[in-house]
């Protein structure tokens, strides 16, 4: 690698291959335009030509891929939720993750640390058996565990967290991982585009055109193109887009902020998630520890971090780790979260005929990227969503048959 | 330290309030048709822009109205509900 290294700061051309080719001029129409380079966009891209031969694709970013939400995630992956229409969701998420650096060929840096959500109340743990139990159910490996498996599994925590809130048990999730969130996209990307799509970054899309309640093309900052199929995969834009097709959904935009220490040596193993504390902790394969929080308290449509959220957040995680005081905080940033009112995403059909939405991804999306591009491109593909999906259709809300996962969101919102 | 108005305790740090959502007007559950109450109760503009939003001054248990701009934080006035004019 050195020499690869050398060789190429000689080169007066780029060797280094690229991930995807550079497109600039996107052609007059698609089969299918994908608002959003993120993980779940490129997904789907990939999905849909992969599974079902629809290549003529193109994928518009505003941005860079894997700029937005995917790149400013905790890259945590867990299908230890509340319902079990969420639980076998995400199941098939982590089992699609498990195979994704191999399939994709690129390394995701894809790590089993398994999970635990830490409960510091009676009412905590009463939410954790019944998640285990819905767990066990469908197939998937968590249990209730006391203070003495969490201390063996991490001896570096104070279990009495400096006597503010006393842990009592865990939820352990065995698949829990971690992976390198960029480098799904960029897989993502590589792939589809090596089958043929085209993805465009730095393209922004400025309206949609519709005709007689159809889709017929959409309005770009490079031109007009005509399609009858558009995704719209945008997460914290997903209100500017649906605004475009006067669709009503009750997604609201609450920035969601993280932030990262200074590396150190490897020390914690597990993945860690206290819900009262208001904090999610796990030391990426870099060794910076990579720490989240609850959403900021209203909406705001900006990506802009702030002091309060690293004094809270390192109040608490000093609470769990003293020993942590002097570590340093190195980079914090917000991602915009599109937060539904089940917890639950919002995905596949609308009613505008060929505008297909995977939006309301909030504070769990990057978990879902491989499912929900697999889900996405059948429902476009198909013009029909498939029954893994069908309780995060949009009309749930008009029928009340909400999905609630408010109670296995990460930490209390 | 971010500071809001209160229209009645004038200005105060940000953590003394709560947000309590966009203003909406109510329809009527009698004459409105379900798939309306629907709306209603589910439905928000998530879009950005100046927005009539709920606010609540904890200490003093005030509901007022801020007209706040979603997108750059910036509040233009803060009043409390049906005093719009007398601002």
């Amino acid at each position: 690698m050195p020499l690869g290294l050398l060789k190429y700061g000689l080169s007066s051309e780029h060797p280094a291959p690229r991930f995807f080719r550079d497109c600039t001029e996107p052609k007059k129409s698609y089969d299918a335009v994908i608002i959003g380079g993120g993980g779940h966009g490129l997904a789907a891209a990939y999905y849909l030509a992969k599974d079902y031969g629809i290549t003529n694709v193109a994928v518009l970013e505003k941005g860079y891929i894997g700029g937005g939400n995917t790149g400013r995630n905790t890259t945590i992956v867990r299908s230890n939720y509340l319902t079990p229409e969420g639980v076998n969701f995400y199941d098939a998420s982590v089992k699609l993750y498990e195979d994704l650096s191999e399939e994709l060929d690129l390394n995701l840096f894809y790590s089993t640390r398994g999970h635990f959500t830490l409960a510091h109340t009676e009412s905590a743990m009463r939410t954790m058996r019944w998640r285990a139990e819905v767990n066990k159910h469908v197939g998937v490996e968590s249990y209730v565990v006391g203070p003495e498996e969490i201390s063996k599994a991490c001896p570096q925590l104070d279990i009495s967290c400096s006597g503010q809130a006393p842990i009592l048990g865990a939820l352990y999730h065995a698949p829990g991982s971690v992976a390198r969130h960029d480098a799904v996209a960029w897989g993502y990307a590589k792939e589809a585009d090596r089958m043929g799509v085209e993805i465009f970054q730095m393209t922004e899309v400025t309206g949609i055109d519709t005709k007689g309640g159809k889709v017929v093309g959409v309005n770009t900052s490079k031109g007009y193109i005509s399609t009858n199929r558009v995704l719209s995969a945008v997460a914290g834009f997903t209100p500017r887009i649906t605004e475009m097709v006067d669709l009503d959904t009750p997604i609201v935009i609450h920035p969601l902020q993280a932030c990262v220490s200074e590396p150190m040596k490897p020390w914690l193993d597990t993945i860690l998630v206290s819900g009262s504390l208001h904090v999610y902790v796990s030391q990426s394969s870099r060794g910076e520890l990579v720490m989240g929080s609850s959403l900021d308290p209203y909406e705001f449509h900006s990506t802009r971090s702030s002091l309060d959220f690293v004094e809270g957040l390192t109040t608490h995680i000093t609470d769990m780790f003293p020993f942590l005081s002097n570590v340093k905080v190195v980079r914090q940033w917000a991602g915009m979260a599109d937060i539904t009112p089940d917890f639950a995403p919002i995905m596949g059909k609308t009613p505008v005929e060929g505008f297909y939405l995977d939006a309301g991804w909030g504070t769990w999306g990057f978990k879902a990227t491989p499912i929900s591009g697999k889900t996405m491109a059948e429902t476009i593909a198909k013009d029909m969503a498939p029954d893994l999906i069908k309780s995060f259709r949009l009309s749930r809300f008009e029928d009340y048959e909400l999905t609630g996962e408010k109670g296995a969101a990460s930490v209390g919102h | 330290m971010k500071l809001l108005e209160c229209p009645v305790n004038g200005i105060r740090p940000m953590s003394e309030f709560t947000y309590g959502g966009e203003y909406r007007n109510m329809p009527n559950p009698d004459t409105c048709s379900d798939s309306e109450w629907a709306a209603y109760v589910h439905y928000r503009n998530g879009a950005p822009g100046v927005k009539k939003e709920w606010w609540y001054h904890a200490p003093s248990g005030t509901w007022f109205i801020a007209e706040r701009n979603t997108m750059t934080d910036k509040v233009s006035r803060t009043y409390l509900l049906g005093q719009e004019e007398a601002k």
